[in-house]
């Protein structure tokens, strides 16, 4: 489908003769849905459905408790200090966006009364500026009401360093926010900016109350008692909140959606780790709900036999993907191994790197160690849907990988091993302590070793491997390895940031203290064009053209291996009903709308 | 005595000075730095955490922050946690009251069940029951509270479905369903770690009575006409006690280490686990006052110990 099949499709749309779901679908079919598909409907002049999804009805209260459980505790309860999506996700049941992001990718209107979109005029040609019209009769749980005050102080309080807020990335970018009336504000941007709701959207977007936080921006946000009983507007009120182990909620009588929400109560046990939470939820039924299942897939098979609760799996974008090193890891150049200055002695041969590539056997990985839990791919950016490259494909083929090794001039020597020019194809790789990783390293060893690869096999804890302590050298933006194993997250439905892990000024080095968030030190002209040029393009079409040839430059480059993409695993009781997962958000983005089955 | 007890407290200083600096250097070293979490986050930029850093202090030198640390704590200032920014004194008040119930318990089980069993296999060595108490001991001090602490939950919970695994600090119910719910899920870390100290207490409580009952004064007592039982209570196990006291107030740190690992099984939100996950989080201040709390319950259980040892045993002296 090209783009002139694609305007005539929204064409339809306008003209209504085609709906907006079925449009939603066709491009389901078409391989291009999710977040963006809806928000092509809004950029081309489509007006913004509420809700999609259906529920159940309910009346308010009388569904008893909820009884929720995540292995990692949330540590505290202000959305803006969120240390990880434990925190995120406890100060969710109390704080709410403007706007969230369902699983279809349809922009959900949560604070705000409408989505902004070119037709009702909320969102500017230009991108350069968009407009909220906030939710009337929202009231705070104390009582006072929320409005367009509320949303411009929440962006100052986060852009004063001295609060020391976490999601400043997503607010930096606006130069300025006017509020036009008591329930209407506008936000102005620096450049262009095609992804808008970046910020008070989805989990960085919640709002806290400036009534109680004005007192607290700054240097004493941390003096703020409200940062452990939070006062938001969600559907449930704050009960009882113990750091990194137990938050209790309980029925918002004023919630502003009428009917909602359904249970009496609300709790969030933090703590433990993951496979027993898993039996509380699909064995013993101790518990309704359990977040973030890194439970091997065979287990979580057996264990749903019970016929207790079932294992709730939804895409989203986190890749497990081999990076592969284009520095030199093993010399050091004024103090800094991978520094910029040398050129991999091996790696640097594309020959090298196609033969690697088709070494992984991904469908073996896939078959043989994450089950529903990690799908094999070929490419880097795998959802939504309209940002995947169909033009890639992956192999695994040993004797490809020879022929190309043999015809580049790579000869193995007396002890099996390749080499050329007196260098050999020794490699090392590494990745964090974790079964499944140890295990994909084994297979993918066995195969280069098929292939006259020597490959040394080594395995950081992962608190050290994922830090970013500057002066250890084995953490992955270090990169003292030759070739490095693990999951990068992506959290926006919108790959921009996602993607500037292979843009050259992000390389990360010993002048930014290895904080830059490019670790193989790729760095290609043409890719940080396209890059530059998307984050200003606002044609959403043009726009997921860039994205997949930056994918595409990536893959052919053979900067990365793929590896499996992971979907997010929950654990959800079989009395529960309307629990749904969005890629996009915390597990609670919904949570107003859950009920209990009798 | 006083006088005793002074010099005793007084050196105790230094030695938990040291110990608080080899503590700070060491955490100091290991790797890791508290906001790993938000370094592999896409959306989060790497200044916020530079100027997390900088604001927290984690890039001034070692001695700096060590001075600081010890500033602060010597004005009762424990500082504050880096991960959820809460102050570290209320976060250890707030799961103290946890700890102490569970141990306490713990402690009073075992005892109750060491002192009568030990006391009884004393009584006829190597008697059936002397070997199966015996071979009990044995297996409940080989096997590690993890592992018991596990079996426990497949048993009772899974298997059997009795138990609740998840303990919980707030339970929402009231009047007897309230204490009986506590009870419930008390049940399986109290029986862990009460059975894991009681098999230890019931070898010295045997070694101890066995070492009192041949001793001359029990033949007077049961000469003079005393009944076994009086005999038993008061000239036997009473002075039994007086080692066994001692070991049990030397082995309170080291249930406080066993309880860190059954906590954890049984998210019992106690310190044990506020010290695995302050650890897990790299949460320095957090490490800091729970290690060094434990360090000073060692040498305060110490202290403890050689007092109790001269107010039971009128014949020691201490100068």
């Amino acid at each position: 489908m090209d783009e002139r099949d694609l305007q005539r499709l929204l064409d339809e749309v306008k003209g209504g003769r085609l709906s907006r779901r079925r449009f939603v679908q066709t491009m389901v079919g078409l391989g291009l849905t999710a977040p963006m598909a809806a928000h092509m409907l809004g950029s081309a002049g489509v007006a913004q459905a509420q809700t999609k999804w259906t529920v159940n009805p309910t009346k308010r209260g009388g569904g008893g408790i909820v009884k929720t459980l995540w292995w990692q505790a949330p540590t505290l309860l202000n959305p803006h200090f969120a240390n990880g999506t434990k925190d995120q996700d406890a100060s969710r049941i109390f704080y709410e966006p403007l706007a969230s992001y369902d699983p279809d990718g349809n922009l959900v209107p949560m604070l705000a009364a409408e989505v902004p979109s070119a037709q009702n005029g909320g969102v500017a040609k230009d991108g350069l500026s968009v407009t909220w019209r906030l939710k009337k009769n929202v009231v705070w749980h104390d009582g006072k009401p929320f409005t367009a005050d509320d949303v411009v102080f929440n962006w100052e309080y986060v852009m004063d360093t001295g609060t020391a807020a976490v999601t400043i990335g997503q607010y930096r970018d606006i130069a300025k926010i006017d509020k036009l009336d008591s329930h209407t504000v506008k936000l102005t941007f620096k450049s262009p900016s095609p992804f808008w709701s970046a910020s008070f959207c989805g989990p960085t977007g919640m709002i806290i109350p400036k009534h109680l936080f004005q007192a607290f921006k700054g240097d004493k946000s941390r003096e703020a008692p409200t940062n452990l009983k939070p006062v938001g507007t969600g559907p449930y009120r704050f009960v009882d909140f113990k750091p990194g182990d137990i938050v209790r909620g309980e029925l918002n009588p004023t919630y502003h959606v009428p009917n909602r929400p359904y249970f009496d109560q609300i709790e969030m046990k933090g703590g433990g780790d993951a496979p027993s939470a898993a039996r509380a939820v699909l064995q013993t039924g101790e518990f309704d709900y359990a977040w973030n299942m890194q439970v091997e897939d065979e287990i979580l098979r057996r264990w749903e036999q019970g016929g207790r609760g079932r294992a709730d799996i939804v895409a989203g974008g986190n890749i497990e993907h081999i990076q592969l090193n284009t520095t030199d890891p093993w010399t050091e150049v004024d103090g800094e191994r991978s520094s910029i200055k040398t050129k991999h002695p091996t790696l640097s041969d594309p020959a090298v790197r196609l033969a690697l590539n088709v070494l992984v056997d991904r469908g073996s990985i896939q078959e043989e160690i994450y089950g529903r839990t990690g799908i094999a791919t070929a490419n880097f950016v795998n959802a939504p849907a309209r940002f995947v490259s169909k033009n890639t494909k992956w192999e695994f083929n040993v004797d490809k990988a020879n022929q190309i090794l043999d015809a580049a001039g790579w000869k193995r020597g007396a002890d099996g091993i390749r080499a050329k020019d007196g260098r050999k194809l020794k490699f090392v790789y590494q990745t964090s302590i974790n079964a499944p990783r140890q295990k994909t390293q084994q297979i993918v060893k066995q195969a280069c070793t098929k292939a006259g690869i020597d490959v040394e096999l080594k395995s950081i804890t992962a608190n050290v491997f994922f830090s970013s302590d500057p002066a250890n050298l084995d953490t992955f933006p270090h990169f003292s390895t030759d070739l490095q194993m693990f999951t990068t997250t992506m959290t926006q439905p919108d790959p921009q940031r996602f993607m500037d892990q292979f843009v050259s000024w992000e390389v990360a080095s010993k002048e930014n203290k290895w904080a830059g968030r490019n670790p193989t030190r790729w760095r290609n002209e043409e890719y940080d064009r396209a890059w530059k040029a998307a984050e200003a393009e606002m044609d959403p079409v043009k726009r997921a053209a860039l994205f997949i040839k930056m994918n595409d430059l990536v893959i052919q480059n053979v900067v990365i291996i793929p590896v499996v993409f992971r979907p997010r695993v929950a654990a959800i009781s079989n009395r529960m009903r309307d629990v749904v997962q969005s890629g996009w958000d915390g597990d609670f983005w919904a949570l107003a709308y859950w009920s209990k089955s009798a | 005595m006083s006088k005793y007890l002074l010099r005793r407290t007084l050196t105790s200083i230094p030695v938990l000075a040291g110990i608080s600096a080899v503590l700070f250097t060491i955490l100091a070293l290991a790797p890791g730095d508290p906001f790993e979490e938000l370094a592999t986050n896409p959306n989060v930029p790497a200044e916020v955490r530079m100027n997390l850093r900088a604001k927290f202090g984690l890039d001034d030198p070692l001695p700096l922050r060590y001075a600081r640390w010890v500033v602060s704590m010597m004005r009762g200032d424990w500082g504050f946690s880096f991960v959820s920014r809460v102050n570290v004194d209320t976060l250890i008040l707030q799961r103290l009251p946890t700890t102490l119930f569970v141990l306490g318990s713990a402690l009073v089980l075992a005892i109750l069940i060491a002192i009568p069993i030990g006391t009884y296999s004393a009584l006829r060595p190597y008697s059936i029951f002397d070997q199966a108490a015996t071979t009990l001991a044995f297996i409940g001090f080989s096997l590690p509270t993890f592992f018991t602490g596990l079996l426990f939950i497949l048993l009772f919970s899974i298997h059997l479905d009795w138990l609740p695994f998840i303990y919980r600090a707030d339970i929402s119910a009231t009047g007897w369903r309230w204490y009986w719910e506590h009870v419930r899920q008390a049940i399986m870390p109290v029986a862990v770690l009460g059975l894991f100290q009681a098999a230890s207490m019931t070898r010295f409580m045997r070694a101890a009575v066995l070492d009192v009952i041949r001793l001359e004064y029990v033949n007077t007592a049961r000469a003079k006409g005393l009944s076994e039982g009086v005999t038993l209570v008061k000239h036997v196990v009473r002075n039994a006690l007086i080692p066994v006291v001692t070991l049990v107030a030397l082995q309170i740190p080291n249930i406080f280490g066993g309880a860190i690992v059954t906590e954890q099984i049984f998210r019992v939100p106690g310190i044990g686990s506020l010290l695995i996950a302050s650890i897990l989080a790299n949460d320095t201040p957090v490490v800091m006052a729970v290690t060094f709390i434990f360090s000073c319950l060692v040498v305060a259980s110490n202290l403890a110990a050689d007092l109790l040892y001269g107010w039971l045993d009128p014949r020691i002296s201490y100068r």
